[in-house]
């Protein structure tokens, strides 16, 4: 990759590698796209992705680049269907490698039934990126009458999560470290989309959706209680956790609760509704370990408190900065 | 998991839990030394599981609390330095100086780097011939064979950009010097598993003769901790004062002897000044004379760097266990994770750190009374 003004060469990368991964929609090439109408109220997105490596267990930046954002979507209960893409490529990136990334997203988006049909690649000096930073915005639908919002909660309503946490935080940890651990951890990347429209189509009456990103299940909630001036009690042994991240954050005296995912969310849905909710993630291929993992209590004042086997409860607290490992 | 949630068992630990009812007659106030094990505490809740006149109090055990304000002063020093690659464990970089932080020398383009092991650094230094590369070695017993492993490798390849800028501790001193206080509360102590792990059992010996005072060397889990409370409360209760080893599966009477064989080549005892407590003689670990050239202090002169520590911050009283985190007036409120007094509200073993994670700062006011 080299660094350029424009021209033929940029011409070049998009014939050789962006037209024939984003297909028909960029086969005109004009300043913008116009979509099709859209048959219900429009939800609309947009995140900027940045990984060091760009390629790790389970994805790689691409793919979480479309995960993201459709996620995002899928959190307001909208199907996405359009995305956009923006690249920010460092000089001396191998071809091969953007090749494969492209792939990815095309490969991603597919699956999740959006077509992305924008795009704006930019390549900046060596030294002045790490690799490549995708920008990528969607516009989705939302087909139903849910209003799925932290302000929907209420008292008594069940926590869920979509699956087990910490794998794509500890996936990412441990190839930047170089830690070696007996079994590679893969990365959750993955869109949630399909789960939730399955949980909207079967009439579960969601209040609110979350995706868990940086800062984890923790951060997620903390947020949520504070919009919805909630307090919300979780069981931690119900929390579910591979054996394998646990016994990563143990060593580097990480807390699993804080770590980042990329494809679960959280789900506060109307408690008559848990086990319909449950029987519909836990039937989804990546939702295998889904769980309830608390509930919406009255309301004293918003807080995340975890209770354990103990019976003893503290207080979940919103993270301050990254968390660092400890010296002992 | 294995290994982890056998000692996490809640029957057990209710089963463990009546039992120290059961033998307590009086009120007693024991010192749990490590900061790991206060986070045990708070995390698991085990202080609500202990008869109510049996008074945990928290220990000076936690390695980045005690580094003092001065050489918190010299590593920001260093690490400014363009020519230096600065490397430290994760939990040093939160910890403020007087007017900065690591974390904040590398937002300003410092080169400062978290590693896992002291080893880490020896290889960013041959890898790096070209820069100075500098370890920030602080901790107890438990790190500092590690340190001594680094300084021993970069002395056999003869790296001559190495360098350590050292605050290693002493447990056995600290002890000595909480129980020679006039007005020390501590009755029983829980000794830290992994110092003993290291340095095995018998540096303890002659401080339960001496102070006549309980040592029970405990582990990190539910069950130890609550383990080691009954054997204390035990001996307490019949006028024993024993040293006595509930973490067995990890230490040993003796302990490490090949750790501490590596701890006599490269270091000697010095004097050492601790945060919270002022100088204490024979507290810490510098370099033999052999080793001289690998100490940062020197080879950047900054050994010279004198400060105080902040009037408002009352570390040092918490780290003698004479005032709970939440009893300080400015917990809570003027120093919180983001913005801290010191460093006991940002380290992963620190009390304020974990009575804030944990009880909250607003929902716990019994946290308040100490």
């Amino acid at each position: 990759m080299a660094h350029g003004g424009g021209g033929k060469w940029m011409h070049q990368l998009l014939e050789e590698i962006f037209l024939p991964a984003f297909g028909s929609s960029l086969e005109e090439p004009h300043d913008s796209t116009v979509l099709e109408k859209l048959n219900g109220r429009p939800a609309f997105t947009t995140d900027s992705y940045v990984v060091r490596p760009i390629i790790f267990p389970g994805g790689d930046i691409g793919s979480m680049a479309v995960h993201g954002t459709v996620n995002d979507l899928a959190m307001s209960g909208a199907r996405p269907l359009y995305l956009s893409a923006g690249f920010i490529l460092e000089e001396g990136l191998p071809i091969a490698t953007l090749r494969q990334i492209v792939q990815s997203m095309r490969e991603a988006a597919l699956r999740c039934g959006a077509r992305i049909v924008t795009g704006d690649t930019k390549v900046v000096e060596k030294l002045h990126g790490d690799g490549m930073f995708i920008s990528t915005s969607g516009i989705g639908v939302v087909e139903h009458p849910l209003v799925i919002s932290p302000r929907s909660i209420r008292p008594g309503d069940a926590v869920l999560v979509s699956g087990d946490l910490g794998r794509h935080g500890m996936a990412i940890m441990s190839v930047r470290e170089g830690l070696n651990f007996e079994t590679t951890i893969e990365s959750d990347s993955a869109p949630v989309w399909d789960m939730v429209s399955k949980l909207i189509a079967a009439g579960a009456e969601i209040h609110c959706l979350r995706d868990l990103t940086r800062g984890g299940l923790s951060s997620a909630l903390n947020e949520i209680a504070g919009a919805a001036k909630a307090r919300i009690v979780l069981q931690e042994d119900s929390i579910p956790v591979r054996d394998d991240v646990r016994a990563a954050c143990e060593i580097l005296g990480l807390d699993q609760l804080y770590v980042a995912c990329e494809g679960r969310f959280v789900a506060f849905v109307a408690p008559e509704n848990a086990p319909l909710a449950l029987e519909i993630m836990r039937s989804h291929p990546s939702g295998i370990d889904a769980a309830q993992i608390g509930e919406v209590s009255e309301n004293l004042r918003p807080v995340v408190v975890l209770k354990n086997t103990l019976g003893a409860k503290r207080i979940l607290d919103m993270p301050s900065g990254e968390q660092l490992p400890r010296i002992c | 998991m294995k290994y982890l949630d056998e000692y996490r068992d809640a029957t057990l630990a209710k089963k463990i839990a009546a039992e120290i009812h059961r033998v307590t007659t009086r009120p007693w106030t024991i010192m749990e030394i490590c900061g790991g094990q206060t986070h045990a505490i708070l995390r698991f809740g085990l202080d609500e599981l202990l008869p109510r006149h049996i008074s945990l109090i928290h220990g000076p055990g936690c390695p980045v609390c005690v580094t003092p304000l001065e050489i918190i002063e010299q590593a920001l020093n260093i690490a400014s330095r363009e020519d230096v690659i600065f490397c430290s464990f994760g939990d040093m970089l939160r910890v403020p100086g007087c007017e900065t932080d690591l974390l904040a020398v590398k937002a300003r383009g410092g080169n400062v780097k978290i590693v896992y092991s002291p080893l880490d650094a020896v290889s960013i230094a041959e890898q790096n011939p070209n820069q100075e590369v500098v370890f920030f070695a602080v901790g107890f017993e438990t790190t500092a064979p590690a340190t001594a492993m680094a300084v021993l490798s970069a002395s056999q390849k003869r790296l001559r950009n190495f360098s350590l800028l050292v605050s290693h501790v002493l447990v056995p001193p600290a002890m000595e010097a909480l129980l020679s206080s006039p007005d020390c509360r501590v009755q029983g102590f829980l000794a830290a598993g992994h110092v003993c792990a290291v340095m095995g059992c018998e540096e303890y010996l002659p401080i339960a003769n001496k102070y006549h005072v309980p040592i029970v060397v405990t582990g990190f889990e539910p069950l130890d901790i609550l383990q080691g409370v009954l054997m204390c409360v035990k001996q307490l209760e019949t006028g024993r004062a024993e040293v006595e080893n509930q973490y067995a599966r990890a230490v040993t009477q003796q302990g490490n002897q090949i750790a501490q064989r590596l701890l006599r080549e490269i270091f000697c005892v010095v004097p050492r000044k601790w945060r919270g407590f002022g100088e204490i003689p024979r507290s810490g670990l510098g370099f033999r004379e052999a080793y001289a050239p690998f100490d940062a202090g020197k080879k950047f002169n900054v050994a010279h760097n004198r400060v105080n520590e902040p009037a408002e911050c009352q570390s040092g009283l918490i780290l003698q266990g004479r005032l709970k985190p939440a009893g300080c007036p400015a917990f809570g409120n003027r120093c919180t994770p983001e913005h801290p007094l010191g460093a006991l509200m940002v380290s992963s073993e620190g009390a304020c750190a974990a009575y804030y994670r944990y009880r909250g700062h607003e929902e716990n006011s019994f946290a308040k009374s100490s």
